[in-house]
């Protein structure tokens, strides 16, 4: 299938606001009403030729190229296809995304998956803050769908989550789980402060030791049975996940008593 | 100048029904006639006054509160671009100003009367109202839980109270008192409620929410102030409350008032397992009872946040709902509370308050008492008016819009068997020519020779909810502001107060109590004059 490519010629110098690039809305166009897209320049109109050497027309594949850590709302609320991108990208990534895929050979901003209902986000390189969060004011963030970040995440990973999956490969920083209502994320190497706060429900998993609020209340160790169907789904997406009790087991802790709630963070503890 | 030629008229002060007349405007006013200038051509269109609403919320603290409390509202809602006439603005459960004014004006509504202003916001809340754009705003001051007021009344100090209050209405440059649950916010900062009325407020040795309802009510009535007590009830929102509010207006026998957002004060039952409607009650003491008015505090289904003077009502409405829950207490005047909430029909509570709304509204016989509102954004916001005006106006559509309510509810409401239909007439007068004369405007409301040229130009359509939601015209003092739902003109609406006369040295029995107990200076504390833009001073009456 074709493929439409778009290489950044020139890079904005403020924020670009780009919700127009999507699958969705390029799928059915020509290569001259690509380019006829409106973006933001700040608060100029410009148009997507302005900024991109636009390759490829009328396809729902979708290729991305350059320092792109100014544009913004790439992917956003896309249903279908698939985005990749080479270079850093900016704020906003595959907000509200219902359906497709996401992959990012470089970093990602904050809010990436913010408010996403289903859909696959890949960030090979680092993710910013509130990954898969609810925006400012909403009960819910993401409700469905996967992000994996390879390398760290800021702040507030899944904050208000209700549904769906997150894995981080390496260190998140502090409020992993702020509030959340449901869903599971993944901390291979575990995160700052504070991991779990306020959470109702769902599951955080942590392949490390992590440090934990007085909040959460030791309630047993375990090997979950679920594990055993969940690792299998993760080897598919190329993260492995323990679950043999041969291997060790998992330090069931439940909170957050604060709110209070009931959710768990298991933590894996090798024999 | 302007003529509007061939309409059929609907002014219910003047008695006119569906008559084919000519109306003439010269320099904002109804006049006999007029040679030349522009003529509109309403041949087979609907005139009405322009739309009063007595009782909103579009200015001050609590509105731009709630604004701040709900990003994910501004974040779907209808977005207002800048264009040549308009600025920009977003729509909502809480209207930005200028949004207000637009939509306010584009549903032909001309006057609003904002409900609730402390004291301590009165300058905020008038920065607000001049970027309300179009619409003519009046606005009431909070009184009943004003401490300076309430020691003085506990210790029999009537004469200086009503000195006091007079003095607040002027320096609120408001123009009337609304009353918040009296003595109930008061004793929410002890973490208290007054839900009796005659059950002593927390705080004070004899003071009852009673006394300081009866004693509002006779100063107003002895200052002139041409709208009477604007009340809202103890005990709000409660299954059983029913029984306070009667007895409020037993209370209240034989002198003026006005109760807002009615349907929040009118159920029965003892918890929320057996909460009922008991409109049908309180209509029937209402009916017998022409000292009072009203207006509906409809409910309607679907997203909105509830913000209120009553403190303690907001912080329970938080712990039922556990959303987000926002507390300001306004010194020694007030409190206030915001809790953004959502009406379903499936929740049978919700469905017993969306009935109570449109039952009181169409057992209440008379049209001149009870008015059109929903306690915007409290019980919806206001630019769903059109949707009760079709509810109110089809008894089929009522039926329909019943079959989505659980059906556990027929045992609990009487709205199955209510079959009235309201004609366009009583329409016009509950959305207008009504709550116009119940604030003392004599100017509004009304299509007569030398009165205020306000006035909405409907197109017929069967599709009520359309008719009603986008007019063809509409005319703000004989400027046509709204043109084919497109706004045409922007000019600046008035902003009506009053001047109670009280005694010169109130100013010095204040000075010391406001050193003593206020954040901010005596000198910083009264809305200057020059504040208000296109001020118009109403004249005191004689009440008898």
């Amino acid at each position: 299938m074709s493929t439409i490519k778009l290489t950044l010629k020139q890079e904005p110098t403020v924020v670009l606001e780009a919700e127009v690039i999507t699958p969705d809305n390029l799928a059915a166009l020509t290569n001259k009403e690509i380019c006829a897209l409106t973006v933001y320049h700040g608060k100029r109109v410009m148009r997507i030729d302005d900024f991109f050497d636009v390759v490829g027309e009328k396809s729902d594949v979708l290729e991305m190229h350059g320092n792109l850590h100014r544009v913004r709302q790439v992917g956003r609320a896309m249903s279908r296809g698939s985005i990749t991108i080479h270079g850093d990208i900016g704020m906003h990534l595959g907000a509200h995304m219902k359906g497709g895929r996401i992959e990012v050979h470089g970093n990602a901003g904050d809010w990436v998956g913010g408010e996403m209902k289903d859909g696959f986000i890949h960030v090979h390189g680092k993710a910013g803050q509130q990954v898969g969060a609810a925006y400012r004011g909403s009960l819910m963030g993401m409700n469905g769908g996967t992000i994996i970040i390879d390398d760290t995440a800021g702040i507030e990973v899944g904050m208000r989550m209700r549904r769906g999956l997150i894995i981080i490969g390496r260190a998140a920083k502090d409020f992993v789980g702020l509030q959340m209502k449901g869903g599971t994320i993944v901390l291979c190497e575990g995160a700052a402060i504070r991991t779990g706060a306020w959470m109702q429900r769902g599951t955080i998993i942590s392949l490390v030791e992590l440090q934990l609020m007085p909040t959460f209340v030791e309630s047993g160790s375990y090997n979950p049975t679920f594990l055993y169907v969940y690792s299998k789904r993760l080897k598919e997406l190329g993260v492995t996940l323990p679950y043999l009790p041969s291997e060790g087991s998992y330090a069931r802790y439940a909170g957050d008593k604060a709110v209070p709630g009931k959710g768990e963070i298991l933590v894996w503890q090798e024999r | 100048m302007l003529k509007i030629t061939g309409g059929q008229i609907y002014d219910p002060a003047n008695g006119i029904n569906g008559e084919v007349r000519d109306l003439a405007v010269d320099d904002g006013k109804f006049v006999d006639t007029v040679v030349g200038g522009h003529t509109i051509d309403a041949t087979g269109m609907v005139i009405f006054p322009g739309g009063v609403d007595v009782h909103t919320h579009v200015a001050g603290g609590s509105i731009n509160f709630a604004r701040a409390m709900t990003p994910e509202d501004h974040r779907r809602t209808q977005a207002f671009i800048r264009s040549q006439t308009r600025r920009s603005g977003i729509g909502g459960m809480a209207p930005t100003t200028f949004a207000t004014g637009y939509l306010y004006a584009g549903m032909g509504f001309t006057t609003v009367n904002e409900a609730a202003v402390p004291p301590l916001s009165a300058r905020h809340t008038h920065e607000e109202l001049s970027d309300i754009p179009i619409v003519d705003k009046s606005s009431l001051v909070l009184m009943a839980n004003n401490e300076i007021m309430m020691d003085l009344l506990e210790d029999g100090e009537y004469d200086r109270a009503k000195q006091i209050v007079a003095w607040y209405i002027w320096a609120s440059k408001s123009y009337g008192v609304k009353a918040v649950n009296p003595g109930g916010v008061a004793a929410w900062k002890y973490g208290k409620d007054a839900r009796q009325l005659t059950e002593t407020i927390s705080g004070y040795k004899n003071l009852t929410p009673g006394n300081v309802i009866t004693n509002l009510a006779q100063m107003i009535d002895e200052l002139g102030i041409p709208h009477p007590l604007h009340l809202h009830c103890n005990d709000l929102g409660r299954p059983g409350n029913v029984t306070t509010t009667l007895e409020t207006m037993k209370h209240l026998e034989g002198r003026r008032a006005h109760f807002a957002h009615l349907q929040y004060h009118a159920y029965g039952g003892d918890d929320w397992t057996t909460m009922k409607s008991a409109a049908a009650d309180l209509a029937e003491y209402f009916n017998a009872h022409p000292n009072m008015t009203t207006d509906a505090g409809a409910v309607l289904f679907g997203d909105t946040v509830t913000i209120t003077a009553d403190g303690p009502w907001q912080h329970l409405l938080y712990k039922l709902t556990g959303r987000k829950w926002g507390n300001l207490d306004v010194e020694n005047e007030t409190g206030c509370g915001i809790v953004p909430y959502t009406y379903k029909p499936s929740n049978l509570v919700n469905a017993v308050q969306w009935a109570v709304g449109l039952e009181l509204l169409l057992l209440i016989d008379d049209p001149w008492r009870v008015f059109l509102s929903t306690d915007h954004p409290n019980g919806a916001c206001f630019w769903r008016y059109p949707e009760i005006i079709h509810l109110l106006m089809s008894a089929d559509f009522r039926n329909d819009c019943m079959k989505q309510l659980p059906t556990n509810i027929k045992t609990r409401i009487t709205l199955p068997e209510i079959n009235r239909e309201y004609t366009l007439y009583e329409i016009a007068t509950i959305m207008s020519a009504g709550p116009a004369r119940a604030l003392g405007l004599n100017n509004k409301g009304n299509l007569g020779l030398g009165k205020d040229a306000d006035l909405v130009i409907y197109d017929h359509d069967k599709d009520i909810e359309r008719m009603f939601g986008h007019p063809r015209y509409v005319i703000k003092a004989g400027e046509v502001v709204v043109e084919d739902g497109d706004i045409r003109g922007t000019p600046e609406g008035r902003e009506y107060m009053i001047k109670p006369s009280f005694d010169p040295g109130t100013d010095d029995f204040l000075r010391p109590l406001f050193e003593d107990r206020y954040c901010m200076s005596f000198e910083n504390y009264p809305v200057e004059m020059e504040r208000i833009e296109n001020p118009d001073i109403q004249e005191c009456i004689d009440v008898e």
